[in-house]
Order: structure tokens, then sequence, then C-alpha cells
């Protein structure tokens, strides 16, 4: 029997409902409203009061409408069709729903249950199986999509059926499993999962030790983020979040990437519905949709699923990892998640923390900022959830709670900075401010020392000293006047200059430049500290400016042409030239 | 605004009264209902058990305990047609033109979101003739975006000189707080222009009630919708001035005890503002909202909650300031963003539109590191001299809010400049452009 029950007071969208039986924390319930179902969770009960947040308009509900509560908490479904999906903080799929406007209590399937997929098995009869274990594959797009035992499965099994290789609907039955007390459970290509739950059934969580390839130069350079590992980007509107966000997800080095849009603008998400099925993925050849999945809560949408929006996310790029894929999360703003929070702390008349944010808020952000990471499986193969999250930082301060908590979660940090975003030196990443954690790990160091060259890691640190060096320059040089500094000065603030445009500035909207593979940062690293090796002689500060601007120009050309191309090599033969006409 | 008394239920005992809400008992209310308070409209918001809490539109001065409370049953509503044409309405979608009641549909306002998959990505673009709009900041359907502006600056008049260059079929305005010279004044502007059978307008003074104001942008979207949904037509909204309503939101939640947070704004700030803003769509019948709003700032202070989070939720802002330099009124290239310029520009404008902005606007950043520098008491370079020149007339001719051209001679404009003052490399523009456009 369901518990039922019926509500008592509204407060926007939280509900409270007197209650029979039973109900638990984080419960989904369904509010009764002229025949619609408005669905809701159970945020917090008193005595005989549940207190539910609704993930819909409250309008017209009154006093006295019947509840029923569901006994289970909001569950993701997970099976084969997830990937190019559009869905709702709810994994509804927006595609399926007719009209123009969204409706309130309609709720689509997330998976379609009459497509027939290319079933092989994997597992045979006899084997024993866990949770998470492989029971066989299908082909999705491209991708093989293991079909394994359900995660909510306890204990070991035995595979005492597995389906022949052939077409079957997500419903089938493709295993039948004997569990320790002998008793069989048939199982299915699709599987329910608890967002707010981690996905578990792997065997260990190792350090990070490999690098993700995002082919945006300030990162994979200066600031690399690890296949696994963890970064976040604040900063003031204006500053190229959102750019920067796609064009990771245009071109990082991932086998499925999920974005979910949470709480952001709508026209931002009709970009990557447009552009993603055009645009190809530059590791596969596909195109872009195929291995991508839009979890879209946009910020006109109801709050509360925006706070569900990115553990609908989570909970299906764990469920990629444990198939043994390469899964890149990003969520674009974890602020808007925040304050959905504190929207709903708020209504229940919580004592508030700072900013009026709710207090747990730090423990509840660095909670989700762990379910990314890279683990070995059960059987020996690796997977992957590698996890970047926006903040958008109220009034551009970063001495906010969202961007301090998530700070304490994150282990790369790539600030956006208003100063380099008004003078137009995009992506806005502040080169020094930024860092990567895992810079300091020895065995990232050594991966990326063997993956690009040796001593390359060496010659980042270089870069960056330079980087350091001619922001002091030119500060001195700004209260000193050019003319009151030694030359040399000069030199050292226009190396620096050198590597800002050259390496750190990216045009994201060049088909060319936006895409810069690891061999081509290698080769432009390389050169760039060819020159700042070198020691000039210029006789005035203007000759420095002139020789430097030119080099710059030539280097920006090249950073245009197609790599290895003709003209490429026209430029580098350009380069060769003023760099042996200029004194030395 | 429909008060259809068929079914109203009538109390007569309040249990409390604050400035803007009133308390009473009462059973079988519905959430967001619209009711009266002695003769007042006021909405639900809040039910706790069988004590309703009502926010008061026109404020609760005077209303005694025994006020006459009747309840409508329903939220609040905007009869539409299209004899909303031409005509000018209180917050509650009254006349106040002295013309008739518009007899129509009543649809709901504050309706329900449009679904993401079904937008379309916008990709027309609006010409206003000013070049700080069109060369720095294009503006496209469907787009949402607020000038920035100190309250000295003329906004509501280059507002609604954008609004009459665009080519639109309707415009939509939304006055929250105006002054009643501001009122006159747009009205006024639209007249002259001819232009009054396409503009509707929603307007709250300053003599009215704050809390009222409220309505305002939901009653504006409400027939935005209608005739853009409904009627694939092109819509302009103009909402002036967001900060006031987001501080009619401050009161009302205060008054609700609710617990403030930054700069004393609610919690659901954003929310609130996204609410309104993110009506802006491109719909796939080429109909189309697009949003002009403004946001009054303190000071020049973007970091104040209102802009802060407007900026957070709007495709860019346009901030409009005084530059001292020429004395003209400019849009500031620095501070001012289009976030969907770039699906425009190069595509449906010629193609060396990107590369001449942001060179430019760069040009511009080294003039202002020149003036710096001047301002230091520091020598300064050739170059420093010529950015120096080159930024006046940039700003007389290309920035300044008073300028009127089209596209191609903005560009052609900015190359001369770039001609006048500067080389080639000092540009860094790609070499196939200055081939075809560096006319020696």
């Amino acid at each position: 029997m369901k518990t039922t029950g019926v509500v008592t007071g509204i407060i926007s969208n939280l509900v409270t409902i007197k209650f029979d039986g039973h109900v638990s924390e984080n419960e989904i319930c369904y509010v009764d409203l002229n025949g619609v179902k408005l669905m809701a969770e159970v945020i917090k009960v008193n005595g005989k009061n549940a207190f539910a947040q609704v993930y819909e308009s409250t309008r017209g509900l009154r006093q006295g409408d019947k509840v029923e509560f569901d006994g289970h908490m909001l569950e993701a479904v997970l099976g084969p069709g997830l990937l190019s999906s559009s869905y709702d903080g709810l994994q509804n799929n927006l595609a399926t729903m007719e009209d123009v406007f969204l409706k309130r209590g309609e709720y689509t399937a997330p998976l379609d249950h009459d497509k027939l997929w290319d079933f092989t098995p994997i597992a045979a009869p006899g084997d024993k199986v866990e949770a998470a274990s492989w029971l066989g594959e299908v082909k999705e797009g491209w991708l093989p999509h293991k079909i394994m035992v359900p995660f909510a499965f306890k204990g070991t099994y035995t595979v005492k059926s597995v389906a022949p290789a052939g077409q079957y609907k997500i419903d089938d039955a493709i295993a039948t499993l004997t569990d320790a007390k002998g008793n069989d459970v048939k199982v299915t290509m699709v599987q329910k999962w608890p967002v707010k739950v981690a996905v578990g059934g792997y065997k260990e969580k190792p350090r990070p030790y490999k690098i993700m390839e995002t082919h945006v130069r300030t990162i994979d350079t200066f600031n690399p983020i690890a296949e696994g590992g963890t970064g976040f980007i604040p900063g003031p509107f204006g500053c190229g979040k959102t750019v920067l966000q796609h064009a990771i997800a245009r071109q990082g080095d991932a086998e499925v990437i999920v974005m979910a849009a949470c709480g952001e603008r709508a026209n931002e998400v009709v970009e990557i519905f447009k552009e993603f099925p055009e645009l190809v993925d530059p590791n596969t050849g596909r195109k872009l949709i195929e291995r991508t999945t839009i979890i879209c809560n946009t910020s006109n949408m109801p709050v509360a699923a925006r706070e569900a929006s990115v553990y609908t996310a989570m909970t299906i790029c764990e469920y990629y990892r444990a198939m043994g894929l390469k899964v890149l999360l990003l969520a674009d703003s974890t602020s808007r998640w925040a304050q959905a929070l504190r929207e709903m702390s708020n209504r229940m008349e919580e004592l508030p923390g700072a900013d009026a944010f709710p207090v747990d808020l730090s423990s509840i952000i660095s909670n989700f900022y762990s379910r990314a990471g890279i683990v070995k499986l059960n059987n020996g193969e690796t997977g992957s959830v590698t996890f970047i999250g926006t903040v958008s930082p109220a009034g551009g301060n970063l001495k906010e709670p969202v961007t301090e908590s998530t700070k304490k979660a994150a282990r790369c940090f790539y600030a956006l900075e208003q100063a380099r975003a008004d003078s137009k030196r995009y992506p806005a990443v502040n080169p020094l401010d930024s860092y990567s954690k895992y810079l300091e790990y020895p065995e990232i160091v050594e991966y990326l020392d063997k993956k690009v060259r040796p001593g390359w890691v060496a010659d980042v640190m270089r870069a960056k000293v330079i980087v350091r060096r001619g922001k002091e320059m030119a500060e001195q040089i700004n209260i000193l006047g050019d003319d009151g500094v030694p030359l040399s000065y000069h030199e050292t603030f226009w190396k620096s200059e050198l590597i800002d445009y050259v390496i750190l500035q990216q045009d994201a909207f060049d088909p060319v430049d936006s895409q810069c593979l690891m061999e081509r940062q290698d080769y432009i690293l390389t050169e760039v500290l060819k020159v700042c090796d070198r020691k000039f002689d210029f006789e005035t500060f203007e000759e420095y400016g002139k020789f430097f601007k030119e080099l710059i120009n030539v280097f920006r050309q090249m950073n245009y042409t197609p790599w290895k191309s003709e003209q490429f090599y026209n430029y580098s033969e350009k380069l060769n030239n003023i760099l042996s006409n200029g004194n030395n | 605004m429909a008060t259809t008394n068929a079914f109203a239920r009538t109390y007569i005992q309040l249990d409390s009264i604050t400035k803007a809400t009133v308390s009473l008992h009462a059973e079988g209310i519905s959430n967001d209902e619209l009711a009266s308070v002695a003769g007042r409209l006021a909405q639900v918001v809040k039910i706790k058990g069988d004590t309703v809490t009502l926010q008061v539109f026109a404020g609760t001065e005077g209303i005694p305990t025994n006020a006459e409370v009747k309840f409508f049953g329903e939220a609040p509503s905007l009869e539409v047609s299209e004899e909303l044409s031409g005509r000018f309405f209180d917050a509650y979608g009254n006349p106040i033109d002295g013309g008739p009641r518009v007899q129509g549909e009543k649809r709901f306002i504050g309706g329900p979101s449009v679904n993401p998959y079904k937008r379309q990505q916008p990709s027309q673009l609006i010409p206003t003739g000013i070049a700080g709009i069109d060369l720095n900041n294009t503006l496209v359907t469907g787009q949402k975006i607020p000038f920035f502006a100190d309250p000295d600056q003329p906004y509501n008049q280059v507002m609604a000189q954008v609004a009459l260059r665009a080519d639109v079929d309707k415009i939509i305005l939304g006055g929250m707080g105006l002054s009643n010279d501001d009122y006159l004044y747009f009205k006024q502007a639209f007249e002259a222009a001819g232009a009054l059978n396409k503009i509707i307008s929603f307007v709250n003074t300053t003599e009215q009630p704050p809390v009222e104001r409220l309505l305002i942008p939901d009653m504006v979207l409400t027939a935005a919708e209608y005739f853009a949904v409904d009627k694939h037509e092109k819509v302009l909204v103009l909402l002036t001035d967001m900060t006031l309503y987001a501080d009619a939101l401050c009161i009302v939640s205060n008054r609700m005890d609710q617990i403030p947070s930054k700069d004393s704004m609610p919690g659901s700030l954003y929310s609130d503002l996204a609410k309104i803003y993110e009506k802006a769509v491109q719909l796939p019948d080429g109909g189309s909202i697009t949003i002009i709003a403004v946001t009054t700032l303190n000071d020049g202070d973007i970091t104040h909650a209102i802009p802060d989070n407007t900026g957070y939720i709007t495709e860019g802002q346009l901030f409009l300031r005084m530059d001292t330099d020429t004395g003209k009124v400019i849009i500031d290239p620095f501070r001012s963003l289009s976030r969907l310029k770039q699906l425009v520009q190069g595509k449906k404008t010629r193609e060396d539109h990107s590369a001449v902005m942001n060179t430019s606007v760069r040009l511009y950043a080294d003039a202002a590191n020149a003036k710096t520098k001047l301002e230091n008491g520091f020598d300064l370079s050739d170059y420093d001299k010529r950015c120096l020149e080159y930024a006046k007339e940039y700003s007389v001719k290309l920035l300044a809010i008073d300028v009127n051209l089209t596209i191609d001679e903005m560009l052609d404009t900015a190359w001369g400049l770039f001609r006048k003052y500067f080389s080639k490399t000092e540009t860094g523009i790609k070499e196939s452009l200055t081939a075809k456009y560096w006319k020696d």
C-alpha cells in the first residue's frame, strides 16, 4: 500500500503534506492537481508533516489536494539510447514532447522502448557476476554499450543463461541470474538508479595519472586537467565561461560527453542542439551529437528540477564509466544549482549560512565533485569521469561561498578575469592565478614527459615564470615609465606578451585555431621558448615593441593556418627570417 | 485583468496586515489565485494550514481588519486579441487611454516556458544604425539584452530610438516606475514616428504603488507571446526600469519575512529575473520575442545583485556612459557585449565584421593605456599618441549614440581610421582581409 497524504501548505514550490503511514527522506511523491500529477521530492519530515519541493509550478494547487508517495527516490533510467538524447533535469525526453510550451505534469520516457538493438553476449552460463559486471553488449551508434548486472544487485550471482546474439528491445530479458539462495532473477537492458547516490561497482579509484586533452592551449599546456580529474571555471559574466565550456565539449578527448545546462540561458543550449548534430568530433570523425547527452534545465525551468539536473547528469556519466569508457561531464553552472539549494533552504526557514546559502553547501559540493574519478573496474578495465563545472560568482567576486566551497573540492582552477576579457584576450583565463594541482603529481609529470616529449613539464614551468616576471615588469614600466626602466625590463615584458598572444590566447571561433592538438602545442611552446631563450640587444624600447609585435603577428597568422600546410611552412620561414634579422 | 465575480467567495476578517500583504483564514484557496481586498487587487502568495497570505498590489494603506476579501478562483490573466495594438494599459491591463476594454481570449499571465528543444537558433539581425550596437554588439531577434546605465544617462531615449528603427511587427513597452515625464516622452516619440498602431504599452508610473510593477513584465510578455506564437510576428519588448522591478520584489519578500541574500535582495532574484528574460525566444514558425531592458546602476556599479544577476541571465549588456574626452554619450565597448553577435557577424554582414570589431576595440584599449600613462605624467610613444587620436575619432564617428549608419558604412569608417593612424602590422588583421579592404 502506498503512503498517501494531503496538502496543508504552499509557499511557491514548497508544499507541506500531512501523510499517513511512512515516508522516506528524498522520496518522490505526486501531488494531484485536478488530475494532473505534479512530481515532488520530500526534503524534510517533521512528525506527520512532510515538506516536499515540487518540480513544477504550484499555481492553482489547493490545501487538501491529494498526494501519493512513490516509495523510491528520484531515479535515472539507464540503458542504450541515452546518447544523442536531450533531457530536462528529471530525465524527461524533451524531443518527444509535442507542444511548443512545456506542460505541467507531462513526463516523457527517457528511452525508446520499441527500438531494437543488436545484442551480443559477453557473459556465459556459469560465470560468477556481481553488480556492474558486463553481461553483453549492444552497439549504440559506434559505441560498445555494455549491458550490465544492475548496480542495485547485492552480492554474487551465477549466470544461468544469456540471450543469444540478436535483436532485442530494452525491456526484453537478456539474461537470467541465480542468486546465492538459488532464486532466479531476469535482467533486461534497462536499469534504474537513485541519482543522489554514487554508483559503485568498481575495484579501486586510483589517483589520476593521465591527461584529458581539450586542445585548448591555456589548459593543456599551462594547466592540464587529468582524466578522471576535477576542475572548475569561475568568472564574472561576459568573460567567456560558456564559450570555453563549449570548446571543451566540442574538442575534449572523451568518448562520452554529458552536458548539464543547469539554470543557464536556453539559447546556449539551442546552440548545442543545432550545432552538435552538424559538427564532427575531431577524435572519431563522427558527429558530435553521437557521443553527447544533454541535460537541459534552463534558468526559467522549475528550480527544484535544476538541483536534480546535475545529479541526473552525474549518474549517466557513472553508468558509462562502468562500461570502461572515458566520460566528460560539463556543468554550467554549479552556482545556479547552489542557488536552487538556497531558495529551498530559505523557504524551509532554515538558519542560513554565508550569503543566505545553506550551511552544508560546502559538503554538498565536495560530495558531488568526489563522484568524478578514474576507476579500475572489477574486470581490470578502466573508466573515468572527468568533471568540469563553471561557477558564476556574484559580482565577479571570488570570495563568495560557492567559489570558496568549490575551490576546496576541485583540483584545477581556471580563473576567468574581467581585465583579460575587457582587452579581448580570450580565453580570459588568468595564467597566474589559475592552477592545476595535477602538475604536482609525479605520475602526471612522468606521463606528460612521455606523451609529449622529455622535459615538457619543465618547459611549461619555465614559460610560467616568464609570464609572471613579465607581469612584474609591466607593473614597473607602468609605475616608472617606459624610459624609467632598463631595456631588459622591456625585453622580459615582451617575451611574456609573446607567450600570452601566441599560446594563451586562442580563437574559439576559428576552425583551425580553436583546435590545437598536443603535437602542435608542443611545436608552439618550443618555438616560443626558443625566442624567449635569446638575448636581444635593441637600442630603444620602441624597437623591442616593434620587433615583438611583428613576431607576434606572424606567430598568430601561423596559428590560423592548418597544421603543416604550405602556408604554415611559409610563416615558419618568415619567422626564421625575422629572427635571423633581429640583432643578438 | 479579467475579474469575473461569479464564483467569488467572500471573507471579512483579516488576521494580519503588513505594508504589502494581508493574511486571513480561508479555505479551498488555490496558490497564485487572484483576489480583491477592499476593492484592491491581490494575489495568493502563501498558504499555511487555513491561513492564506495575499500580496496586495496597490499597498495596504488604510485597509481595515474587516475589509472585504473576495477570491476569484484563478490566477491573474489578460484578454488578448489584435485590439491590443496601439493601446495604453495600466499594470492590471485596464485601458488608461480612454479607449474601450479589449475583448479577446483570456490568457493567464506568467505562463509556462517554451520547451528549449523547440526553440530555434536566433539568426536575424536587428539593425539600429548605432555603431556601438550594430558594429560592436550586434542585436539578433530572440535575444534579451539590457542597457546598463546610471540614472542620468538618456537610456529611455536611446531605447525608444532603437525600437523605432528596428524592423519589427510589434513593440510592447513595459514601464515600471516610469516617471510621468518619461511616460509622456515615450507616448510622444511613438506618435511622432507614426508608429502607434504597432505599439502596445503597459505602464506603472512613479505615481502608482510599487508592488503593482510586479505585474508589468508578465502582462507585457503574455501580450508578446500572443503576437509571436499565435500570429507569428516579430515582437520587440521594452522593459524599463528592471531595477525598480527588483526593488518591488525586495519589498514583498521583506514583508514576508524571507531571509535576504546579497544587497537585501531575495534569494530567488536570479530565478525571478530569468523567468522574465527567458521569454525571449525565436520560434520555429518565424515569430520571435526580443527583449531590450533597462537596468539602472548606482554609479556604474555592476557588482550590485540586480545588474549582476541580470548579466548572468541576459545575452550581453549595452553599457551607456559619457565619454568625457569627446562629450558624447557612447556605448562603452569594453563593458558592453552581445553574446549572440557571432550568429550574424560575418554571416549576415560583411566577412570583415568581426575582425574589424575586435581590432577597433583592441586599439581603443591601447588608447586607454596610453591615457593612463599620460595621466601618470609619462612620455608617450609615437604609437601611444596615434592611439589617442584614433580613440577620439573612433568615439565620435562610431561609439556615440547619435550616429546613424548602415553596417557597411560603419566597417568602411573603421578601415578608414585604421589606415589613417596605423600600419597593417599594428592592426594584426588577417592578411586575406587587409588585401581586400585596406585601400591605400
